[in-house]
């Protein structure tokens, strides 16, 4: 018998709701956006134009850009050296727990998944840090899985003060939560928060995100505006890219980014590029319609709307892709990673299952001579906290 | 000739002043000698990491030039020039203050409070600045040792766009005016140098060339041409086309 499942609309008691703006806006452009209405006109004057509006941005992910990809890529390739000149950021992700209390049911750590769960203490967490600090990474990113009950804002705090002993710049990727929780998780040393929107449809959100505080959709959208205002210095953007219509998940994620940047525009600002891959217990789940070229458009699409972003390439997908994108528009690339729980340390077994299969096993060493190589240089870290 | 540029007490023979942020960094060297540049910017927030230290690469008696690129207040940027000091970066500090991540603009108003407070500490103070009379005035005032007005906005290679206002600069600040950011080419350099900027200091015109060592010589060489050019004393430029027989040539029939 279907349960009943709570309105994803709708705010629970204990989420800060700090509006809807931003939110009504996003949501609006992607409703009134539509791809097939371009022509190749249209894409020629957006590259054409030296700053692109919104509708401009929406001709680049068009299907009709699909023939303009190479002028695309060496748009975005102009675009990326003028801005970012030949740095390339190195990061790793460091999963600290993967308890989940959401069910997203594309995702290997959702809470009917049947894996090892697991959660590292304050100990454990140290020696992971201190094991990817000895591959000389300065750039941290934190994260959990999604439940406060097991990986609490305290829990999470801890792990911050620890990384920031360890690292010149600490990110996180955890649930979303209020104002002054970011607060607290600022002043405990991390600067940069990144939310995947996942799909910036509602109706079809709801379909996928069917039990946890996850499925509340506003509280979700509106979390890099609450993390702004607790004091980060940056917030990362996301759809994953194969849940839903890619081209409009696409425009929402740029649109979003783009108001938040105005309304605050001291903020940096940082996109991510995720298509949907295989996780235990289901191999089959993969990106369907968005191959290498579709996503190839789209960060270069993100690059030329906002050439001043920090574009990061995940290991969901290949050297190849990698390795190409980083001359074309991205510039931050994690290495050494691994997406389980307690893999960094010595005879690399996990205490928690892989929240999915990555693509590319490089280490640091391997990915920091593969951007040698192409005549970029490495950069481990670029901030100074004072 | 004995033509120096002289920053705060200190004589330099090159006008050319050189980002170091944006390119490989065993490419330093090679830019800095074929650009003959004796001041090199240099990020603090690059020289903090442990990994491959962007000061390792610098030659030796090459003045620094140590920013606070990444500062988004007065606040900020007053921390972030201690701590180069602190490092051994010297005394030399470019003050950059940025609270705008699209069109990377500074704050005139919070650059003017720390050139007040940095001075004040002794430090040679050479702040970057949207190029206005009065916040120019105020950064005088403050004990800044240069001015460093934008031609267009960092990273843009959109040339001198502020030309009018950087030459409004040239005539009232009796300081060292220094074209910073926004130039894109060896002949906007010229330029700039041309209309009497004391120096120029270029990154990305640079980082972005196919041949940086061979970009940084030619940008050296347009920044030379300028300055004498400049110390010639121009020739009037006529914009509008001239009668070749005089109108009043009747008065002598």
């Amino acid at each position: 018998m279907e349960q009943k499942r709570i309105d994803h609309m709708t705010y629970l008691p204990d989420m800060e709701n700090i509006g809807s703006e931003i939110q009504d806006k996003v949501i609006n452009a992607r409703k009134e956006y539509d791809p097939d209405k371009y022509t190749a006109a249209d894409v020629r004057e957006a590259l054409n134009k030296d700053s692109l509006t919104p509708y401009d941005f929406g001709a680049l992910l068009s299907p009709a850009a699909g023939d303009f990809l190479e002028e695309m890529a060496k748009r975005a390739m102009a675009e990326t050296r003028k801005h970012f000149g030949n740095s390339i950021n190195m990061f790793t992700p460091l999963y600290i727990a993967n308890y989940c209390e959401n069910y997203c049911i594309y995702c290997g750590f959702n809470c009917h998944n049947k894996i090892n769960r697991a959660k590292l203490n304050e100990e454990e967490i140290e020696q992971e840090m201190k094991a990817i600090a000895d591959t000389g990474l300065e750039e941290v990113l934190i994260l959990t899985g999604e439940s406060r009950k097991m990986s609490d804002v305290e829990y999470i705090g801890m792990a911050c003060r620890l990384a920031s002993k360890y690292f010149k710049v600490v990110g996180l990727e955890v649930y979303p939560m209020n104002t002054d929780e970011y607060k607290y998780l600022h002043e405990c040393g991390a600067d940069y928060v990144t939310v995947f929107q996942e799909t910036y449809n509602s109706d079809k959100y709801e379909t996928l995100h069917l039990e946890g505080h996850k499925r509340i959709f506003p509280y979700r959208l509106n979390a890099q505006e609450r993390a702004i205002k607790g004091g980060m210095r940056g917030v990362g953007f996301a759809a994953l890219l194969g849940l839903d219509d890619f081209r409009r998940d696409a425009f929402a994620t740029g649109m979003h980014a783009y108001l938040i940047q105005k309304k605050y525009p001291h903020a940096d600002i940082a996109f991510s590029c995720p298509r949907l891959r295989p996780i235990i217990n289901n191999d089959k789940i993969n990106p369907k319609d968005v191959h290498e070229p579709q996503l190839l458009q789209v960060i270069c699409a993100y690059r030329i709307f906002m050439p001043f972003a920090s574009i990061t390439i995940s290991t969901r997908e290949c050297q190849r892709f990698r390795d190409n994108i980083i001359k074309i528009a991205a510039t931050k690339i994690s290495a050494g990673v691994d997406v389980g729980i307690g893999g960094h340390t010595e005879d690399g077994s996990h205490k928690g299952d892989e929240q999915f299969e990555i693509s590319d096993g490089r280490n640091v060493e391997e990915v920091y001579n593969a951007i040698k190589e192409q005549g970029l240089q490495p950069v481990m870290s670029e901030y100074i906290y004072v | 000739m004995n033509d120096k540029l002289v920053i705060a007490g200190h004589e330099f023979n090159s006008r050319f002043i050189l980002g170091s942020g944006k390119y490989s960094l065993e490419l330093i060297k090679a830019a800095v000698e074929n650009a003959g540049a004796e001041i090199i910017t240099l990020a603090l927030r690059r020289a903090n990491s442990d990994t491959e230290n962007i000061l390792d690469y610098i030659p030796k008696g090459v003045t620094l030039l140590p920013n606070t690129s990444g500062a988004r207040n007065a606040e900020e940027a007053v921390r972030i020039a201690r701590l180069s000091r602190e490092v051994g970066c010297g005394d030399f500090v470019k003050i950059e203050v940025i609270h705008d991540s699209k069109y990377l603009l500074p704050d005139n108003y919070e650059t003017i409070k720390a050139t007040e407070i940095l001075a004040k500490e002794g430090f040679i103070v050479m702040p970057y600045m949207y190029p206005d009379l009065n916040a120019a005035r105020d950064l005088v005032n403050a004990g800044a040792a240069t001015i460093m007005p934008l031609g267009a906005p960092i990273g843009s290679n959109k040339g001198i766009c502020t030309k009018d206002f950087i030459k409004i600069l040239i005539e009232e600040i009796d300081l060292p005016i220094i074209v910073d950011a926004g130039i894109g080419k060896p002949s906007q350099a010229c330029e700039a140098m041309e209309m009497g900027a004391a120096a120029v200091m270029a990154n990305t015109a640079i980082a972005t060339a196919g041949d940086i060592p061979a970009m940084a010589e030619a940008f050296k060489k347009a920044i030379e041409a300028g300055r004498t050019a400049y110390l010639s004393g121009m020739g009037r430029v006529i914009e509008k086309a001239s009668a070749s027989s005089p109108l009043t040539g009747f008065l002598q029939d």
